[in-house]
């Protein structure tokens, strides 16, 4: 095969695989925080892009905003939307639910994710046809050779990448990241340190949330397309990622989400009659992956919870 | 007790003549007919302008002095999936007081229901699935369709695709049992044309990322994408295609005719070739008044592609009730015999499967709409096509 090729394959990978950790660093956070599992994870990421498309399409309509603003605008509606989201799916689904057994929550959080995905089909105009996102992003391509990406590619990479990171050094470096991983050890003694849990958790569901909606925005501007039910497989395959790599831990669900990626276009290069076997290869790397570590590739007694 | 009742109507029926001095108008009885088709999902803007179009014509007869019944539409959606599709139609065909229904489309949910249909003797006309198998693949004398098959846009999309020069192909088709039969017939009849397919990826119709996918194709250095799905796969594709930089020409057939694939892939959609079995429906004798009553009626979403098939076959299983009553052995019978029956979607006639015999015709997409091939400006020339 071509060189320029497989570096565009690589390069395809890694682009899917940023998208995948950004979930399933979500579900990483709200079970480190409080052993629960939010199914409504994917649709937050669906309420993000939609929100960035609203946002930007109406600014820039209203305003005739440049594209670098409308895309600021619609950002920030994104993480706005799912923060929001986040918040209010914890305070009045999860928190209340907290002495119950978790299935309650899941199911709970799996109904608010069907709720958040109708209410964008019924309320968007002719919502269940795919909508097309805006291109706000510097367009021209980067060739060499048969390799060619677009700019706007690598700069949704580099954001995603930055993200990650950046969520992995608030959680490890900062003062609100301290208390999240005081409640996340042991919620009893974080209360007596005086650390206010119900805030803490408030703020990892909008940290976590806003990160997926965050990650819908990147999809609206990567794929250039969205629709209303684009959320329910991200979700799926964010928990998936997020459990191979280690739900106890940030790098984990990191290197899940690369790894089901790698191997999802890997199917799909060396065996293309066998495309759509891509994400049952996918998932069945993955429960391998478990059998062989049940909790997670980063073992929770090896790393820092959460 | 019967005779009780009825001296009671007629008792009734002299005062209120004595105090009005008018004739009171007798009710009229309620006939039920069910319209089944995916009200939500991906494939809804479809699925609405079906039922939208169907609620026309029975809203349209209700108005209709001369018509012997009153009817009442129960509408059901299967979502485009074959296990839903089999419990909405259970429940339509064992409610007795449904005589006939407006069914599918979605050939994978299509072709899941016949037995079911069969089973409970329920007459269905299909007004949007086109897998053949639905009519050809039994010989169940309830189910009938006023749309063509994918046989008719599959031969004729291999023969108009090769004279415009287009010799190379990869097709992506999604692994139900509409794209995998968009495939078969495409490639049968692309082989007697004398194009030829370098690759085939069968693809999850579910599946988001289609850029693993379109950089293999960009290798294979194709004339045409042959798409076998329906309007999210075709979306998806499209509006990746450009990103890995895939300059080839798309085609796909009627499953991504509609308004759902140019709003989603925008402006990208300029120059996609379509093949449906259906005119313009400009170019239909009672068009204009369908799409006048259409916008009349207030309904928000388009007819779409498939609309004036719904309308139309609902329009044939009403005009059999008013024949032979409500009666679902009688209907199915009736309908069965349908020859030379005057509909919007032209003259219906049914051959010895129950299947309308129809052509398939090209369209291109052309400044955010599907026009018509032969009125376009791809076909006279003053716009090109993307042939490598």
């Amino acid at each position: 095969m071509d060189l320029g090729i497989v570096a565009q394959q690589v390069f395809n990978g890694l682009m899917l695989g940023v998208i995948y950790s950004m979930i399933a660093v979500g579900f990483s956070l709200f079970f480190g925080v409080l052993d629960v599992i939010k199914f409504s994870h994917g649709d937050v990421v669906t309420l993000g892009s939609f929100s960035a498309l609203g946002a930007a399409g109406v600014s820039g309509a209203l305003f005739a905003l440049p594209p670098a603003l409308a895309l600021l605008a619609g950002l920030s509606a994104a993480v706005g939307a799912g923060a929001l989201a986040g918040i209010v799916i914890g305070r009045v689904l999860v928190i209340p639910l907290r002495g119950a057994p978790s299935i309650n929550v899941l199911l709970a959080t799996l109904m608010a994710g069907t709720v958040l995905r109708e209410a964008i089909r019924l309320g968007v105009p002719n919502g269940g046809n795919p909508k097309p996102f805006p291109a706000l992003l510097p367009s021209g391509m980067i060739k060499a050779g048969s390799f060619s990406v677009g700019i706007d590619s690598v700069i949704i990479l580099c954001a995603g990448l930055l993200l990650v990171v950046g969520t992995h050094l608030l959680v490890t470096r900062t003062r609100f990241g301290l208390s999240i991983r005081a409640v996340a050890q042991d919620d009893e003694v974080a209360r007596l340190a005086g650390i206010d849990q119900q805030r803490v958790v408030l703020g990892t569901f909008a940290l976590g949330s806003g990160l997926a909606a965050f990650a819908g925005c990147m999809l609206g501007l990567y794929y250039r397309e969205i629709s209303f039910n684009m959320g329910v497989l991200l979700g799926i395959i964010g928990f998936a990622s997020a459990v191979v790599g280690g739900l106890g831990s940030l790098i984990g669900p990191i290197i899940g989400g690369f790894l089901f990626a790698g191997v999802q276009t890997l199917v799909v290069v060396a065996m293309p009659i066998s495309s759509a076997y891509r994400d049952v290869v996918a998932f069945a790397v993955i429960i391998i992956l478990i059998a062989l570590f049940p909790t997670g590739m980063i073992a929770e007694q090896r790393s820092d919870r959460v | 007790m019967k005779l009780i009742t009825k001296l009671l109507l007629l008792t009734c029926g002299a005062l209120v003549t004595g105090a009005t001095g008018t004739v009171p108008v007798l009710a009229k009885e309620s006939v039920k007919l069910a319209f089944i088709g995916p009200l939500s999902g991906g494939n809804s803007a479809p699925g609405i302008g079906g039922r939208n179009s169907t609620q026309l014509a029975v809203q349209l007869r209700n108005a209709d002095p001369t018509a012997k019944y009153t009817y009442e539409l129960v509408t059901f959606d299967d979502e485009c999936k074959p296990n839903i599709g089999i419990q909405v139609a259970t429940k339509a065909a064992s409610d007795r007081s449904i005589i006939a229904a407006v069914t599918h489309y979605c050939s994978a949910v299509g072709i899941a229901t016949v037995d079911t249909y069969a089973r409970f003797g329920l007459p269905v006309v299909v007004w949007g699935a086109i897998l053949p198998e639905i009519t050809y693949g039994n010989d169940y004398h309830e189910i009938h369709r006023v749309n063509g098959t994918m046989i008719n846009e599959g031969k004729l999309a291999a023969e108009f695709l090769t004279k415009q020069g287009f010799l190379k192909y990869v097709v992506v088709h999604d692994t139900t049992d509409y794209g995998k039969g968009q495939n078969k017939y495409f490639s049968e009849y692309l082989k007697l044309a004398g194009g030829e397919i370098v690759a085939t990826f069968p693809v999850s119709p579910d599946q988001q990322d289609f850029t693993a996918e379109l950089t293999k194709i960009k290798e294979l250095k194709p004339d045409l994408i042959m798409v076998g799905g329906l309007t999210p796969l075709g979306v998806r594709l499209r509006a990746q295609m450009d990103r890995v930089g895939v300059t080839a020409q798309l085609a796909g057939v009627s499953g991504i005719m509609n308004a759902g694939f140019l709003e989603g892939a925008g402006a990208a959609a300029e120059g996609t070739i379509s093949f449906h079995n259906g005119a313009p429906i400009s170019k239909y004798e009672q068009g204009q008044a369908f799409l006048d009553a259409y916008a009349k009626a207030g309904f928000r979403e388009d007819p779409d592609a498939y609309g004036p098939f719904a309308y139309s076959a609902a329009n044939l299983i009403m005009d059999a009730i008013e024949k032979v009553g409500p009666d679902r052995a009688k209907v199915k019978d009736l309908l069965n015999t349908t020859k030379a029956y005057k509909s919007l979607v032209g003259e219906i006639n049914f051959d010895d499967h129950r299947q309308n015999i129809l052509r398939a015709n090209v369209y291109v997409a052309q400044d955010g709409k599907w026009v018509y091939w032969p009125d376009s400006e791809y076909s006279a020339g003053k716009r090109k096509l993307r042939l490598n």
